[in-house]
Formats: structure tokens, C-alpha cells, sequence
């Protein structure tokens, strides 16, 4: 059997220019809310196993699934930040099959009426191309318990026992289902990056891979470039970074070439990444598909969302990353990695805008302020921006002092470390501490002349051609003047007296 | 004062004034409910400690001064209702064993109204069934004639108020799990609108259907019952938030001015003579108490038994997927987790729950939805329009609850011969509506020779509880057929 790293490795990129692959992602989040989807349990990580558990959420006999109206509003927001319809009627609907860590035997989700229809994620990758994604719903539904099988290997097969933890058993979770409107495992990512990025700034998710808050599987084929069918897909589960997501759906790519270019049909199934073989497994065909059985949850009433409740949601939304980024780059003229880095820390992008509004629009100068100097100040204290001293009026102020050049570059790094230890205004600290920049010409020309009196020797390098000691004079004329002369104005000074 | 024959409000009023306490009433009832449950088997178990226990706790409360509304009353409750601390197993095999480790909120209403806890009542297995026959326990003989069922699914909280064993329980009806057993023995059921009172607690049988409801001897006991466990509970989604007029203060002496309609589609013809001469005569009392009697049609009510038989089923194939052996109740090990649902769902089920799991499945089944349990609901919908119809002719609805009266053990072999006994009652339940049976005369079966009662179901529009109790205590006043009938020896002593 040939295996998926021989078939990665004779990918050549005239194959990879026939066939081009079409990428579908659904992803599980797990809301941040107080209490589970239908129980008054905390929903919070981890724990003593079974000790976040209630008749409601163990299923016992006789208890009663009651709606969380906190999941059902981060949903709303969550379907609204794409643009997406918040249909008037929704309801949640019984998924049944047999699971041990499912304790219903029932998931309680929904199957044709979700909580939000449509709506397109924008993203962008790395390099600063951008794409969109159209979703085709956002429903709501529970999570299921944790097994740990006594295996092993920690795995079902071979095990003699198994120990379920229901501590997870109905955290709710939202399922976004998005359109096959991705060509790569990088717009795949980057789909989901932003996914993450949104579901942050909303606040309805922690998004911690990791932890298990977000789960995706990927529908992936491949067809030739050009063609208007989509192949048969594969469902790949089981990838647990975003890394594993890039890996899984190349290899996958690969995988479905290689069966096409060596005469063979891809089948319809669902397929496991394994992270340490780096390859994708079989694990259910098309055929042995359950069939869910859904009917309406008899326990639960519909739900009706009014568009009072809508728009009071719509008005508490907050600009959303790719909004940002675009802002940005398009806007601010900021280059795409500065831009994400500053979309991916929402605190450092709120200081930033504020700063850059103080400012008058001077965004490049602040961003320059804020990813250099005070990202190494915060670094090397070990803090946060948002948490220091310095305030983005203060920033403001210092960029006004440079552009104007009231102060120069050297004296505004000794204010910005003053700020992020004292805090207060620049001004003051410019006035306390005598920075001002000295762009006075008679003042500058006296310690020009002082300067080429004492270098003679300097001086004659320079008339007999050797112009890059303009470089020592000007630094000569800082340090006399304790680097407060106007720089620009000192080299104009020496290059007039030297006759340049 | 006779703790065992009184009346609810009798012994509530009592206790309050601390004429007698709750211990003595405990202490008269335990003995009494041993002695009947031995000849009826109305009990799965009977649970003296707790009982002991709340009438300590009730008799300090009223001597702190509170007033409670069934201060000192013997409840018993079916078994498929937890009660903290009690098994709780709903007729099952499968619930052998399980401690239910919270209380019902209907059950912890009555507590908190002072009630006090006798036991928990014999079940057709999951409530179904409507003989009690399906209970995977013993069979609970009807008071009245001890070779014939007491009706189900609430076979002992019938026999149980039926035989003095209890003061007033509760039921649960589905279908008529509450109406028919009342009717076969001789005592008011009550179900009240889909919603009025929580089912948190209830295990389910079929959701959108399940109702609890109490059982008494006196109409007024039910309204008082009723009273203390209706209203909006935060821990039932679908338990009705709406204000829920008092009963028990509006029972009336009259029908003066009440429209009773008589369906079309529920004729009498194809009941014996002897039984269709007592519902003749129970619609005769009605008009003579001042009601006007009118014709109304319910077109689709035939449809109802084909209806209730997909939706229920349907359902409960999904309520029942719960037990499963991994988290309590019966566990039969397997080879594998699989095997292990298989022999332990196997093993766990009766006949009876199995044929609905497995109606219900097919029925949800991709490609069937649509034919079944889609058109079912479609069906449903019209039932209830029918009835909203019907409703603007009359006030009330009047019928027979059950087609005959108790019937012998295995009787009724055929499952479809035993659907057939909730007729009348299931088209009410499909459109959620109040509904109850009250004693209305009795007849010799012909396979028999003591006389058995029958029940007269009043039905009415959703939400008209009081309506619907103060037509039915106007009945029971001037009929007083209850007391007509004589009880075997064992329940009178």
C-alpha cells in the first residue's frame, strides 16, 4: 500500500496546477457562558471529573432540559457579526444515536431551523491576500462527556474498561457550518483564524484549541481546474491545531490526487488524521452513516427571536477583526503583519486607535511607537500596554512633539521611557527634563563653529573628498548640544560652512 | 375523625387546628396502606420513615404557626415520579434498584404544602399501558373486584385512593393513564391542561403528552390537589407560565347556563346495554342539574388512537435512550459497549416498551418521517382545531372514559384490543386539553357478579380548570355515585 508521504512527496506542482481542491469547514465552539446549555452546572475546563454534574446533565430519569437565554444571545451575535439572518423562528431539535459519553442517548441540537441562516466570513492570510467564506448556519446544540479508555494506548481498541467524565456533558456548543468556498489548506486556516479572531472579540468563546473549544472537521475534493462538478469529498476529523489543520487537508489533497491520477474513484467517507503518522485513516464509509432520527425536542418550546432583541444585539457589536484589518491596511496603510498583529490583541488595537484618534490620524507614526519602543518596554517588564502607565493621549502628544519636530528621535525614546515610568503628559517631560529640540539657527551655527575649530584635522578629510565624516561632525554637534539640536538643521549648517 | 376515610380538606383542616397531628395521622395510615397494598399491591414500596419524618416536620410548622393547605394529607405517588431518597423505577426492570437523588417538583409541592409521603405507586412499565398488567413488578388488583385490573397506567394511585390506602396521589396521564384507572375504580382523575404542572421529575414516556394529575375521592380533593401542584415551574421549559386560577373555591352546585356537548363520534352504540344505559342516564343527570345538552362533531377524533400511536412511540424511542446501563440502573456486560446496550435493554424492557421503542424508531426513520410521525403531528393539529370548534358550541365536553369497565387479568391479550380502551380519552390528550373521569354509576360485567364502576369524562377548553372541576363537583354533589358502591371487605375495615 502506498502510503500518503510517498504520494505528498510526488505531488509535483504541475499536478498541484491540474487539480485544484475544494474545502468545506465545520467547527464546533464551545460558548462562554456561566452555567451549561440546559442546566444550571458552571461550564468551566476541566475539574475533578463528575463533579460538575447535575440530573440534567447526567440524564437521569425525569429531568428537563432548560435553554441558556446567554448562549442563545451569543449566537445572535455571533450569526451578526457576519451578516448573517437571525430567522424570527428557531428550534431545537433531538440528534439520536448511542454514545456512552452522550447521556441521552440524544444530542439536543438543531437540524432545520438554526438560530442564524447565512452570512460570509472575510479573512485574510499571511501574506495580505484576502478571501471570503460564505457560512450556511450557525446552529446551537450541547457538548457530549469525555472518555478515557483503559487501554494502553488510550484507545478504544483493547480496552477492558472505560471511564467517562460529564463534566463537559452540555457546555453549549455552536456549530458553524461554512460553504465549500475554500480553495487551499491556507484559506482554510485562515477561514478559521478569523473564525477564532471574531468569536474572541465577541466575547462568546475562549477559543482555546487546546482545550478543546474549538473543534473542526474539514469536507475536502479535489477536481480539475476548471471543472464546474465538486469530486467526491472526504470528512476529516480529528485535527486539533491549526497546524494539524494545514497538515490534515494537504495531505488529504495529496492523498485524493494520487487516487485520481493512478485511475481510482475517491469515496465518500469520513477519514481521522492521525498527528503522528501525519496521515488521514478510513473510519466510516458512507454506508454506515447513522441515521440521527431528528424529530423537535418535545422538552424545549420554539424559540422566537424579535427584532427588538436583534437590534439591541446589533447595537452592542463590536468592530470585527477583519474589519479592523482592512481598516487598517486600507486606511492606515499599515503592512499586514503589523496589522495582525495589532487585530490579535484586541487590547493593544483599542490603545492603538485611541492613541491614533488623539492623534490626529497619525497612525504609521503611532504604530511605529507601539509595536517598537513600547512593545519592548512592555516585553521587558513583563506587562501589558493596557496595563501601563503610559495613556494613548500621551502617545499622541509625543508623536506631535516628533512630527513637528519640537523634540527628535532620540529625546522621544527618553520620553516614552519616562512616561512608562511615571506616566503623565509628554509635554511636561519634555519640559521637565529639557528636550527640546533646538532648531534655533544662530544657536546651531555657534556650535558648528565651535566644532569644526577644535576638528581640523576632521575638516580637511572632508575637503579632500572624504564626505562620510559628515556623519562624526553632525554627532559631534548633537552630543555639544546634548542631543537637542535639530539634526536635519545641523548637517544643512556644516555642509553650508564646510562649502560642500 | 377518621384519618383513613376523610377527606383531604377534612384532615388538612384538622391538622391545622392541630386537632389531631400529622404523627397520628402517619402513624394511622402506615399500618392501614401494609394491610391493603398486601391484598392489592398498589404499592412498589412504601416509604413509612419519610412519611414519619415530613409529619414531624409539618407538625413543627403548624405549631410555628404556618397554615398549610394539605397539612397532614396521606399522598401516594406513582412511581415513575421521584421522590429523594425513594426507588424510583416507573414499572421497570431496567430502574431495579435506582435511588431517585432529587424530588420531583410536583411531589416537593405537595411536601411543601404539608402533605405527607405514604409510598410510591404501581405502574404499567413507563406508564404504558391501561391495565397496570405491563408493570415488569406484581399486578395491582382493583379494589373492587380483586380478579380485575384497576386500569392504567396509574394502577395504584387508582386502587390505592380507590382502597383507603392513601388520601389523594398523583398520576401521570399520556393518553389516559389517569381517566381510565379512575373510572375502573370508582374514584375523580384528573388531568390537566398539557403544561399546568410541571413534569420536572416525571420520567418521561412521551413528552409532548405527559401530564401529572391528581387522584381523589371527592372533586374538591382533586381541586385542592390540583391547586397545590399547578403552576409555571423554571426547571420545565414547556410547564406554562400563566396565572393558575385556584379551583377548590369555585366548585358549584348547578349546571345552570352550562352548554354540555355530547360528540357525534363518540355514540354509544358500540357499548353493552347495561353500560350505555348508565352513560345515558349520567347525560340525563346533567340536563336535570340545569346544563343544556348540544350535538357537537369532532371529525377527526377517529384518527386520534392512530395519531397518539406514532407521536407517543415516537417519543418515547428517544426518552427511553437513556437507559442504557452506563450510568444507573440495570448494566448487562457484553463484549463490547454495544453488546452491553443490547443485553442490558434486552433484559431491561418489557414486551410492551419494546413494540413502542420500536414503532417509535421506525417512524422517525429517514425516508418515514414525512409519512409518519410528520402527518401524526399534522393530524394533531387538526384534533386540536376540531376540538376549538367544538368548543365554541359548548362549554364542556361529556363522554364515556373508558369504553367498559375493569376488565379481567389477561383479558386483553391482542395490544391493538387494549389501545382501543383509551378512545375516548386520547383525542383530549392530543389537543392538551383539562380532562377528567368522575364516578358515574356501575354495572355487572357479564363475566362477572360484583357491580363495577364507571367513570364519565368532562373535558374542556385549554386552561379551564375551574370550569371544568365546578361542572364536575355539580355532578358528583347531586349523583354521589362514589358512595353507591360498596367496597370489598379488606378496603372497608
Amino acid at each position: 500500500m502506498s502510503t500518503i508521504a510517498s504520494s505528498d512527496a510526488a505531488l509535483t506542482s504541475e499536478l498541484l496546477d491540474k487539480y485544484e481542491a475544494v474545502i468545506g469547514i465545520e467547527c464546533h465552539v464551545e460558548l462562554k457562558t456561566v452555567s451549561k446549555m440546559f442546566c444550571g452546572c458552571p461550564n468551566a475546563f476541566g475539574g475533578e471529573p463528575n463533579t460538575k454534574v447535575c440530573p440534567v446533565c447526567l440524564a437521569l430519569p425525569g429531568s428537563l432540559p432548560v435553554p441558556n437565554a446567554r448562549a442563545i444571545e451569543h449566537m445572535i451575535r455571533s450569526g451578526l457579526a457576519f451578516g448573517a439572518t437571525i430567522p424570527a423562528h428557531s428550534k431545537f431539535d433531538r440528534k439520536n444515536y448511542f454514545y456512552p459519553d452522550m447521556p441521552k442517548n440524544y444530542q439536543i441540537s438543531q437540524y432545520d431551523m438554526p438560530l442564524t441562516v447565512g452570512g460570509v466570513v472575510g479573512y485574510w492570510l499571511e501574506d495580505g491576500s484576502r478571501g471570503e467564506c460564505r457560512l450556511t448556519r450557525i446552529h446551537l446544540e450541547e457538548d457530549t462527556g469525555k472518555s478515557t479508555h483503559a487501554s494502553a494506548d488510550g484507545r478504544l481498541a483493547g480496552a477492558t474498561s472505560s471511564l467517562i467524565d460529564f463534566n463537559r456533558a452540555g457546555v453549549p456548543l455552536m456549530e458553524c457550518v461554512g460553504e465549500p468556498d475554500l480553495r487551499s489548506a491556507d484559506e482554510a486556516v485562515g477561514f478559521l483564524e478569523t473564525l477564532a479572531r471574531t468569536f474572541r472579540e465577541l466575547g462568546v468563546s475562549d477559543v482555546k484549541m487546546e482545550e478543546g473549544s474549538l473543534r473542526c472537521d474539514a469536507n475536502v475534493s479535489v477536481r480539475l481546474r476548471g471543472a464546474a462538478e465538486y469530486g467526491t469529498k472526504a470528512e476529516i476529523k480529528n485535527m486539533n491545531s491549526f497546524r494539524s489543520v494545514r497538515r490534515a487537508i494537504e495531505s488529504e489533497i495529496a492523498r485524493q490526487i494520487h487516487v485520481v491520477e493512478s485511475g481510482g474513484r475517491v469515496i465518500q467517507e469520513t477519514r481521522g488524521w492521525d498527528e503522528t503518522a501525519g496521515v488521514t485513516h478510513s473510519q466510516r464509509s458512507k454506508e454506515e452513516a447513522h441515521d440521527y432520527r431528528y424529530f423537535p425536542d418535545p422538552d424545549l418550546v420554539p424559540i422566537d427571536v424579535t427584532s427588538d432583541v436583534v437590534e439591541r444585539v446589533r447595537a452592542t457589536l463590536p468592530e470585527t477583526p477583519f474589519a479592523r484589518y482592512v481598516r487598517y491596511v486600507d486606511d492606515y496603510g499599515l503592512d499586514s503583519k503589523r496589522a495582525t498583529q495589532l487585530v490579535d490583541d484586541h487590547v493593544l488595537a483599542a490603545w492603538f486607535d485611541r492613541a491614533v484618534a488623539a492623534s490626529g490620524g497619525k497612525a504609521q507614526a503611532v504604530v511605529a511607537f507601539v509595536l517598537g519602543d513600547l512593545a519592548r518596554l512592555a516585553n521587558e517588564s513583563g506587562t501589558h500596554l493596557g496595563d501601563g502607565k503610559v495613556t494613548p493621549e500621551a502617545l499622541a502628544e509625543l508623536v506631535a512633539l516628533t512630527s513637528s519636530n519640537a523634540i527628535n528621535s532620540k529625546a522621544a525614546k527618553q520620553v516614552l521611557e519616562a512616561l512608562w515610568v511615571d506616566g503623565g503628559s509628554a509635554k511636561a517631560i519634555v519640559e521637565r527634563e529639557g528636550l527640546a529640540q533646538v532648531s534655533d539657527r544662530g544657536a546651531i551655527a555657534a556650535i558648528v563653529d565651535e566644532i569644526l575649530a577644535t576638528n581640523p584635522s576632521v575638516v580637511a578629510d572632508y575637503k579632500a573628498g572624504k564626505l562620510n565624516v559628515m556623519g562624526f561632525l553632525t554627532g559631534q554637534v548633537m552630543k555639544a548640544s546634548r542631543g537637542r539640536a535639530n539634526p536635519t538643521l545641523a548637517q544643512e549648517l556644516l555642509k553650508g560652512k564646510l562649502g560642500g | 375523625m377518621d384519618p383513613i376515610h376523610d377527606s383531604a380538606r377534612a384532615i388538612a383542616r384538622d391538622v391545622n387546628a392541630r386537632a389531631v397531628s400529622a404523627a397520628e395521622i402517619a402513624e394511622t395510615l402506615i399500618p392501614r396502606a401494609a394491610r391493603v397494598d398486601a391484598e392489592l399491591g398498589a404499592y412498589r414500596e412504601l416509604t413509612p420513615e419519610l412519611m414519619r419524618a415530613q409529619a414531624r416536620r409539618v407538625d413543627q410548622r403548624i405549631a410555628d404557626g404556618d397554615r398549610l393547605a394539605l397539612a397532614g394529607v396521606p399522598v401516594a405517588i406513582k412511581d415513575n415520579m421521584c421522590l429523594i431518597g425513594t426507588h424510583t423505577t416507573a414499572g421497570s426492570k431496567i430502574l431495579e434498584g435506582f435511588t431517585a437523588p432529587y424530588t420531583a417538583t410536583a411531589v416537593q409541592r405537595l411536601l411543601d404544602a404539608g402533605a405527607l409521603p405514604i409510598g410510591k405507586t404501581n405502574l404499567d412499565e413507563f406508564a404504558m399501558g391501561s391495565s397496570g398488567e405491563n408493570s415488569a413488578f406484581e399486578k395491582t388488583k382493583n379494589p373492587y373486584d380483586l380478579e380485575r385490573v384497576p386500569g392504567g397506567s396509574s394502577a395504584g394511585s387508582a386502587a390505592s385512593v380507590a382502597g383507603y390506602a392513601a388520601t389523594v396521589s398523583l398520576g401521570s396521564d399520556t393518553g389516559g393513564s389517569i381517566r381510565e384507572p379512575a373510572a375502573f375504580c370508582n374514584v375523580v382523575g384528573f388531568k390537566p391542561t398539557y403544561g399546568r404542572v410541571s413534569r420536572y421529575g416525571l420520567i418521561a414516556f412521551a413528552s409532548s403528552l405527559d401530564q401529572i394529575g391528581p387522584f381523589a375521592r371527592s372533586v374538591e380533593d382533586a381541586a385542592l390537589t390540583y391547586d397545590t401542584i399547578a403552576g409555571k415551574d423554571p426547571l420545565d421549559a414547556t410547564s406554562i407560565d400563566r396565572a393558575v386560577e385556584a379551583t377548590a373555591d369555585g366548585l358549584r352546585d348547578d349546571l345552570r347556563g352550562v352548554r354540555v356537548g355530547l360528540v357525534k363520534e363518540f355514540a354509544l352504540d358500540a357499548l353493552d346495554a347495561a353500560t350505555r344505559a348508565c352513560y345515558e342516564s349520567a347525560y340525563a343527570d346533567l340536563e336535570r342539574l340545569g346544563a343544556e345538552l348540544v350535538d357537537v362533531t369532532l371529525p377527526t377524533a377517529e384518527y386520534g388512537l392512530a395519531t397518539y400511536y406514532l407521536i407517543a412511540p415516537a417519543e418515547c424511542s428517544s426518552n427511553l435512550a437513556r437507559f442504557d446501563g452506563v450510568r444507573y440502573g440495570l448494566r448487562v456486560d457484553g463484549a463490547d459497549v454495544g453488546e452491553m446496550y443490547e443485553r442490558t435493554r434486552a433484559a431491561g424492557f418489557g414486551p410492551e416498551v419494546k413494540r413502542r421503542i420500536l414503532i417509535g424508531t421506525y417512524a422517525l426513520s429517514s425516508g418515514y418521517y414525512d409519512a409518519y410521525y410528520l402527518k401524526a403531528q399534522k393530524a394533531r393539529t387538526r384534533i386540536g382545531e376540531d376540538f376549538a370548534r367544538a368548543f365554541e358550541r359548548c362549554d364542556v365536553i361529556a363522554s364515556p372514559a373508558a369504553s367498559s369497565p375493569a376488565f379481567r387479568f389477561n383479558a386483553k391479550s391482542d395490544p391493538v384490543t387494549m389501545y382501543l380502551m383509551d378512545y375516548y380519552t386520547i383525542p383530549g390528550s392530543l389537543a392538551g386539553l383539562p380532562s377528567l373521569s368522575i364516578p358515574c354509576g356501575s354495572v355487572v360485567p357479564e363475566d362477572g357478579t360484583r357491580a363495577m364502576p364507571l367513570g364519565l369524562q368532562l373535558t374542556s377548553p385549554l386552561f379551564t380548570e375551574r370550569a371544568l372541576l365546578g361542572v364536575a363537583h355539580a355532578y358528583e354533589r347531586a349523583t354521589l355515585h362514589a358512595e353507591k358502591l360498596a367496597l370489598p371487605e379488606i378496603c372497608t375495615t
